[in-house]
């Protein structure tokens, strides 16, 4: 186990070394150009003639996720990694590759927006994320860090999954968990190897050829496809929902947060419980599938949930769904790459309570 | 123990690199650290900043407002933090180029001729060594072996002649803290 | 139709259909197959499926589909061969092609194919691609693998309209010709000339063998199956991209009979996009191919 200071891009650029990796295609963009810089760097170190490793700059991120397309197609470990406006242009291709049930790993470094915004931190892409973002009725699986070390746990946690269910898998970061810099460890993963038997490398004679398709011009088969990927979903939610509590055991008050948000929050949990508010911070890990059925269970005895992101109101409809009435849901967001400090939060919280008190 | 620190100048005065090296000798001393620097447009010539955090214990936010110590190399940074260092906290500023001082009474100000300095040591780049030292003197998070241990993994092979320089660095900032701190009680 | 022409369509299917009866005894079909004086003058090559092709009647690219899976049936690569087909068209070609393929998203099939050739570096790729796709929306990727000289064969079947949305203007689309969406035909003040595709990516260092054929009438054919055979072949130089431009046809679209549009090439689509070779491998890299053992196909 080695233990490095590293930016969340550069852990998460090493950890898709270690996991194996066998391509990666990317195009520039702030604030996750560090993804591509080091993978530039440090991959054809790695690249031997009998394991041919990866890494090419492509002419736009339509053409990366295009490249992601083909390689995974053609049964490799492969990645991109981009930053929201660069998110968006990859959208048609990621419904390809999640039509066609192909794993591969997609990071968003997310900035805010909308149009060009700005470089800085922003938690806005979460609807895109979640809810399909291109065309067509489909998930990707979205795993949120909140540390450096998770942006490198991640990267092996997500091309396992990706693997294991033949589905792209989505690492939803922030601006700044890409930039800041902590420790993160290596060595703690075994890195899985899965057979895909369905991959077109070439059709020897004991087997009928693959082939990779989102195509099924037919309604009654498209329908079919359609019903597989559904079911696939429901496992998915079945078995791989993750998510973290601190100081939730006794809390009357829950802040909801995920990423950078909840590392926000919790520093705002500590604050509030140094007042006396008895506060805790719940975080989803995985943002599909959501942890609705946990947070269900907490609005049995928590007073008052208090959603923060760095947007309008996103995850907060899911936190609403998840607790169906059972628990007021409230909402505090910074707009525009602003991020808000733990001392904010613990106010609204505060004007939250008296109001409460007050009715 | 948690220091939060926020390091800020021009780019190009190695603010970034401060921070970092102090985080790295954190983590060398198995501390909880956290470094979050500006970046972006910023980074290009115009105005530079990191929040580092030592801690004892896990760091939660990385990104706060209101800081335990304030090193500032220039004077719009001065501006923009000096109300910005909690009550009793520590600010330490390059008092070759900063004018316009804070005039808060409680906190603690110390300037360093840091700028001046490194022209007596004839490099200019050491300027921000002088400052690390300074900030060590007050509030000892790190020690100065692991700063130098640092430097060792931070600057790459080929500027590993500069340690000893870098560790003189160190110490000259050091003793300036004292003979500043000695002036102003 | 007179009474004659009746009674002689009447006579002519009765004699149709007593040579089928024939046929279908088996000792009349033995004995065909045994007469020594016949021999097999053609076969489907093994590498298309047995399958019956949805495109119109007429249509070049059933034609082009086989000319591939005979080049690669004879260079004996089926086992190594990764084709990729977009949205067009040809979208179904993994129905027909009895070899690995991917169907790509429209105008990305040479980003897909790279993602398969850098990881699968000893296979053979190909992509097979319509002028909407590789030279509309497809253009920046069709230019950037190129320039990388990725070492794919790029077919690119070229018959001046969307043939899968019916009849479409596409960049290439003759100047003045009329399409669905330029019913007064192409006018160039507004919507420029058609794009020498071939011409254009010639001056590409990345590109290795260049050339523009058809597949109207049989010479046409066989000088199309053998700049196929040879760009499939060329991978093994790992030299650059080879790309094989087919003048197609679009009965349906062209609003023409098969024959009519077949002559339309000749008559008016070759004055645009010249046929023949537009940049060929040099003699020292032919050299290096026949060093490597195995026999050029022409």
């Amino acid at each position: 186990m080695e233990t490095k200071l590293m930016k969340g891009n550069e852990a998460l650029a090493e950890a898709a070394i270690q996991a194996g990796c066998d391509a990666y295609f990317g195009y520039p963009i702030t604030p996750q150009s560090e993804v591509l810089e080091y993978l530039a760097r440090e991959i054809p170190k790695y690249s031997t003639k009998e394991h041919i490793r990866v890494v090419l700059q492509a002419e736009s991120e339509i053409a990366s996720i295009n490249m992601v397309y083909g390689a995974a197609g053609a049964g490799f470990r492969v990645m991109t990694s981009s930053s929201s406006p660069g998110i968006s242009l990859m959208q048609e291709g990621i419904s390809y590759i999640a039509g066609a049930e192909l794993p591969c790993l997609i990071v968003n470094v997310n900035r805010a927006g909308p149009g060009l915004g700005t470089i800085q931190p922003g938690q806005g892409d979460y609807f895109q994320a979640t809810k399909g973002g291109g065309h067509g009725d489909y998930k990707l699986i979205v795993l949120a860090p909140s540390s450096v070390q998770e942006m490198a746990d991640f990267v092996f946690l997500g091309f396992d999954l990706a693997d294991k269910y033949r589905n792209p898998v989505m690492i939803l970061s922030d601006g700044a968990i890409g930039q800041m810099m902590e420790k993160v460890t290596f060595g703690k993963y075994n890195v899985h190897k899965t057979e895909k038997p369905w991959a077109t490398t070439g059709k020897p004679e004991s087997r009928g050829r693959n082939y990779i398709t989102s195509l099924h011009i037919q309604p009654e088969k498209l329908e079919v496809h359609n019903l597989k990927l559904i079911e696939k979903y429901k496992e998915i939610e079945k078995n791989e929902v993750r998510y973290e509590e601190i100081m939730t055991e006794d809390a009357e008050y829950i802040f909801v947060a995920y990423g950078l948000s909840a590392r926000i929050c919790h520093k705002a949990a500590i604050i509030a419980r140094e007042k006396g508010i008895k506060a805790g911070m719940f975080r989803p890990v995985t943002l599909f599938p959501f942890p609705s059925k946990r947070l269900n269970e907490l609005a049995e005895t928590a007073k008052l949930f208090l959603t923060a992101e760095l947007n309008s109101g996103q995850m907060v409809e899911d936190v609403r769904l998840a607790v169906n009435g059972k628990v007021n849901v409230e909402f505090y967001g910074r707009l525009g790459g602003m991020v808000p400090n733990p001392e904010e939060i613990v106010n609204k919280l505060e004007n939250l309570i008296s109001k409460e008190n007050v009715s | 123990m948690l220091e939060e620190i926020i390091i800020a100048g021009f780019g190009g005065q190695g603010v970034l690199s401060m921070g970092m090296t102090l985080s790295y000798a954190g983590m060398l001393e198995d501390k909880e650290i956290s470094w979050m620097p500006s970046y972006g447009p910023e980074m290009r010539g115009g105005t530079a900043n990191c929040i580092t955090i030592i801690s004892d214990s896990k760091i939660s936010s990385p990104i706060i407002s209101e800081f335990d110590t304030a090193i500032i190399l220039n004077q719009p940074s001065m501006d923009k933090f000096e109300s910005r260092i909690k009550e009793g906290g520590l600010l330490i500023y390059e008092s070759t180029n900063i004018r316009e001082i804070s005039k808060r009474k409680d906190i603690e100000i110390i300037g360093i001729p840091a700028a001046q300095e490194a022209l007596n040591m004839k490099n200019g780049r050491i300027l921000n060594m002088i400052m690390l030292g300074a900030f060590l003197e007050k509030r000892p998070v790190v020690k100065i072996e692991s700063i130098i241990e640092a430097l060792k993994k931070v600057l790459p092979e080929r500027y590993h002649n500069t340690l000893p320089l870098n560790r003189e660095a160190l110490e000259r900032g050091a003793s300036l803290t004292e003979i500043a701190s000695g002036v102003l009680s | 139709m007179s009474a004659e022409e009746l009674t002689l369509i009447e006579k002519t299917d009765k004699n149709i259909s007593e040579e089928a009866d024939a046929l279908t005894n088996s000792d009349a079909a033995v004995n065909i197959c045994d007469a020594d004086e016949y021999s097999v003058v053609y076969e489907r090559p093994h590498t298309l499926l047995d399958v019956n092709m949805h495109y119109c009647p007429g249509c070049a690219h059933s034609l082009v589909h086989k000319l591939i899976m005979e080049a690669v049936e004879e260079l004996g690569i089926q086992e190594d061969t990764i084709g990729v087909a977009p949205v067009g068209c040809a979208v179904f070609a993994y129905d027909y092609m009895n070899v690995d393929m991917q169907e790509a998203a429209h105008g990305r099939a040479t980003a897909v194919a790279t993602g398969i050739k850098r990881l699968l570096p000893d296979k053979y790729v190909f992509t097979y691609q319509g002028d909407g796709d590789l030279a509309a929306i497809g253009i920046a990727e069709t230019i950037h693998t190129i320039n990388r000289g990725e070492n794919i064969l790029i077919v690119f079947i070229n018959n001046a309209v969307y043939g899968m949305t019916s009849g479409q203007m596409a960049p290439t689309t003759l100047a003045g010709m009329k399409t669905t969406t330029s019913p007064f035909g192409r006018d160039t003040s507004v919507y420029g000339y058609p794009i020498k595709v071939s011409e254009l990516i010639s001056q590409l260092p990345g590109s290795f063998y260049v050339t523009r054929q058809a597949v109207n009438k049989n010479t046409a054919v066989r000088k199309t199956k053998k700049a196929i055979l040879n760009a499939l072949n060329y991978q093994k130089l790992n030299k650059g991209t080879c790309f094989v431009e087919i003048i197609g046809n679009c009965p349906s679209n062209w609003k023409m009979t098969p024959l009519e549009s077949n002559d339309f090439i000749d008559e008016h689509m070759v004055k645009t996009f010249p046929l023949g070779d537009v940049k060929l491998p040099g003699a020292e890299d032919l050299k290096q191919l026949n060093q490597t053992g195995d026999k050029q196909p022409c």
